[in-house]
């Protein structure tokens, strides 16, 4: 590695800089919105020091512990309230983040063949992925910043400068982390889906051990990259030392990668692809074969994914037991739904962040009948006996079949993990139809996303916004008490809280008729337009 | 003196040989074709060329210096067109070209408005809505508005209209002009016939031939039509003689180039009336070469080399 490798790596930086000029502030924006509004909603609601404190009970459980990480529950100032349900969830976001941006201008323009282009000019071999390790750090050092000033600019007494700008730098570190994570699978991996895969499935392996360590052993969960974003104890002792470890580790990570990229060839990878078949299956030789073959590997990356959360959801159950039963107070509080033991009264609250996640898949299926048109190879099809029904009706039994082996699975990971965690156990058909509830308005999710690919079809991306807004509006709305009328604009606003509530027959029945009506329009949308990419 | 010299050149990936000992070079001011059937390893050692692939064995060296080690300097003399040109969707052309043209270090605005005109290139629109000829467009345009010494092109032409492929061999034409060095990589052989100084023919990662277009028609034949007055009689049992045919403007055939002196003293004994000899093309050299391969026993009379 001599000089050379990294020459013209300062213009090679402002350039991708500038091919992101949009992407990147969208992103700093997007969260440092999200951060900021939650103090002074949290400000609103409790007021004094002792309803704060009251909400300490309610999080000092295992369940929650798994799902936001450990906070300072002693001292549960404004700030600190903050810190505890806000960074972890922020953090995953922001590794998100570094992901996507980072694989966009590693792999991603090497894939495509971009980098040979800029590697045939005076630049050195290692410069382009360098340029981007330095606008990704750049980007990070950018939302710590924005996100450290715009929390002390709030003005709330318990966030003072220190913790502020710990807050950002424990976001902008994970994203440093996740930087070098997605660099090296780059080098490693020989495509840029694979790039994606692997960064993200270390991301959610980090979430998931955070979670289970967190509520077992606590000192494991600094093994996880996710578990130094709660270990920087923002806005109580301000431990810099999670910020210096992040740093440590992605110098680390980002030399590896460059390590690794200076002794492979251009446009090869470590983990070798094998030789594939000679001839196509009989499965795959229809529409809807060829939609399925082209989404086999994330079908089951997420199958197995949704049954992994929700067993982790599930193995918090046997904490939970042994937690209530030592708490009087408790009992007391949750012990109004009749026939649910207390239990079984977290299920729903679980169910709604089990669901939206178990709705990403279907709406990816679907969605990936548009990710074809754009590309042009719907062409291939159309232009030989395929009718344009059939290949819509093709892709949304996919996405439908899909879901409901996504939302089975993850209940069943449940119900499997707490019955064997659990001294009593639960009810198979209980914790199913807990989860199957969901059905109906995962159906209108696919529904609009087939609407849209039908009749708007350069508006597919909306269905994201919508998802956001439903996550939010549910997942935030239990923590921030957010009007009824606001959660009842997303389909999972409307599902009945199994086994709180009992089933009931006409919101399931309404959202089914609307997904289905939906999905009758955009056959009939798909049939008449132009295919555009 | 040569720009470019490649000895024995072997590149690995894993098992699987893409290169086995491939030995040319390129002299100053010399427009050399390189030609091969896909697959056969003509982008594997650009690549290489380039220091972008690395060599498992054999020496690669370009100005002198070597392509791995010393790339940046040797790039900064260099211009590439690579055969499938992907760009960034969201840029439009006009910025792609000058990037490129920035990253190398030079800068001639009047060639490359001169360019743009004569490609006819629209440079305000988006990457993205371009069809591969006008993406194969910018990367040409980058590459002809630098002041290169090489320029190695890799099948350039394959998306662009004649009208384009016209303007393009002017621009071949007029870099050759001012002395510089010119590695074309071809499908089209009408276009290295008419550009190229000299050819290299790779086959399964190996150079199985090169030399200049004269030199290499001494290994193939003349195409034959002739019209006697009588008719041609034993002509089937003359050396190096081969798909001999009956037309209507007259008798068609092939004929070896050693042979052609044999061949036409025995015909001219019967009238010639008319005679046509057209020169082998590149065509039918590439074409023996792989028949060779192929039928090791020729149903063709006349023997292969």
């Amino acid at each position: 590695m001599d000089q050379h490798s990294f020459a013209n790596t300062g213009k090679l930086s402002r350039f991708i800089l500038r091919l992101d000029r949009v992407k990147i502030p969208l992103w700093i924006m997007g969260l440092a919105m999200f951060t900021l509004v939650v103090p002074p909603a949290f400000d609103n609601l409790y007021k004094t020091q002792q309803e704060r404190d009251a909400i300490t009970e309610t999080m000092a459980n295992p369940a929650m512990t798994a799902m936001l990480g450990t906070g300072d529950l002693d001292n549960y100032t404004i700030g600190a309230m903050t810190a505890h349900q806000m960074i972890v969830m922020t953090a995953v976001i922001v590794g998100i983040m570094a992901v996507l941006l980072v694989t966009r201008h590693t792999r991603a323009d090497e894939e495509d063949g971009r980098i040979e282009m800029i590697r045939s000019l005076p630049s050195g071999r290692l410069s382009y992925l360098n340029a981007s390790l330095i606008v990704s750090s750049g980007t990070f050092i950018g939302l710590a910043l924005v996100i450290g000033f715009g929390l002390y600019g709030l003005g709330i007494e318990s966030m003072d400068l220190e913790g502020s700008l710990l807050y950002g730098a424990a976001l902008g570190g994970t994203g440093f982390v996740f930087t070098g994570v997605t660099a090296i699978f780059a080098q490693l991996s020989e495509s840029s889906r694979g790039t994606i895969g692997w960064s993200v499935a270390i991301l959610l392996l980090a979430y998931l051990f955070r979670a289970i360590t967190d509520i077992s052993n606590e000192a494991l969960s600094w093994i996880s990259p996710l578990g130094w974003v709660s270990k920087a104890e923002v806005y109580s002792s301000n431990n810099w030392g999670s910020i210096l470890l992040m740093l440590a580790v992605s110098i680390l990570l980002f030399v590896v990668a460059n390590y690794l990229n200076n002794i492979r060839d251009l446009e090869q990878g470590f983990i070798a692809s094998k030789p594939g078949r000679r001839y196509a299956s009989r499965l795959l030789q229809s529409p809807i074969g060829l939609a399925f073959r082209l989404q086999r590997t994330g079908f089951i990356a997420w199958a197995i994914g949704l049954f992994v959360l929700g067993a982790s959801y599930g193995s918090i159950f046997g904490d939970l037991e042994s937690f209530f039963e030592g708490n009087e107070m408790y009992q007391q509080m949750l012990q109004q739904a009749e026939g649910a033991s207390i239990v079984e009264q977290f299920i729903p609250t679980l169910m709604i962040v089990i669901s939206l996640i178990a709705t990403i898949p279907p709406v990816m299926a679907m969605n990936k009948l548009r990710g074809e048109e754009k590309k042009e190879r719907l062409e291939h099809l159309l232009s030989r006996a395929v009718s344009r029904t059939k290949l819509i009706g093709s892709y949304l039994i996919m996405a439908v079949v899909n879901g409901f082996v996504m939302i089975s699975l993850s209940a069943l990971g449940l119900w499997s993990a707490a019955t064997t965690v659990m001294d009593t156990g639960l009810e198979l058909g209980m914790v199913y139809s807990a989860a199957l509830v969901f059905y109906p308005a995962m159906l209108v999710m696919i529904g609009i996303a087939a609407f849209l690919i039908g009749l708007l079809p350069m508006l597919t991306s909306l269905i994201w916004i919508y998802f956001i807004y439903s996550f939010f509006v549910l997942y935030l709305g239990n923590l921030m008490q957010i009007p009824d009328l606001v959660g009842k604009l997303s389909p999972f606003g409307h599902v009945p809280q199994v086994p709180i509530e009992d089933v009931t027959f006409m919101p399931l029945f309404l959202l089914s008729i609307i997904a289905l009506g939906l999905m009758m329009i955009s056959f009939v949308g798909f049939r008449k337009r132009d295919s555009k990419n | 003196m040569s720009v470019l010299e490649v000895s024995n050149l072997t590149k690995k990936f894993g098992k699987f040989t893409a290169l086995d000992g491939v030995n040319f070079e390129v002299g100053s001011g010399e427009v050399f074709g390189f030609i091969g059937p896909n697959g056969a390893g003509k982008s594997t050692t650009i690549r290489v060329l380039l220091g972008i692939l690395k060599a498992t064995e054999g020496e690669v060296k370009l100005f002198g210096k070597d392509a791995w080690n010393e790339a940046v300097e040797i790039h900064k003399r260099l211009a590439y067109v690579p055969g499938d040109v992907n760009l960034w969707p969201n840029l439009t052309g006009g910025e792609v070209i000058d990037l490129f043209v920035k990253l190398r270090g030079g800068n001639n605005k009047s060639r490359r408005e001169e360019l743009i005109k004569k490609f006819d290139l629209d440079p305000t629109k988006k990457c993205r809505t371009y069809s591969k000829g006008n993406r194969q467009k910018v990367a040409l345009i980058a590459a002809f508005s630098s002041d290169a010494d090489l320029y190695i092109l890799d099948e350039p032409t394959s998306g662009l209209d004649p009208l384009m492929e016209k303007v393009f061999q002017e621009c071949v034409m007029d870099v050759k002009n001012r002395g510089k060095s010119v590695l074309l990589s071809s499908h089209i052989l009408s276009e290295v016939e008419k550009l190229c100084d000299r050819v290299g023919i790779i086959r399964q990662g190996k150079i199985i031939e090169t030399g200049s277009l004269s030199e290499l028609r001494h290994l193939t034949r003349t195409h034959i039509l002739v019209e006697t007055k009588q008719s041609i009689s034993s002509l089937n049992e003359l050396q190096g003689i081969h798909k001999i045919e009956e037309t209507d403007q007259g008798l068609t055939f092939q004929v070896d180039t050693e042979q052609l002196d044999d061949v036409i003293r025995h015909i001219s004994q019967f009238g010639i009336e008319k005679l046509e000899s057209a020169p082998p093309t590149l065509e039918d050299l590439f074409m023996r070469h792989y028949e060779s391969k192929d039928k090791s026993e020729g149903k063709e009379t006349g023997g292969v080399r």
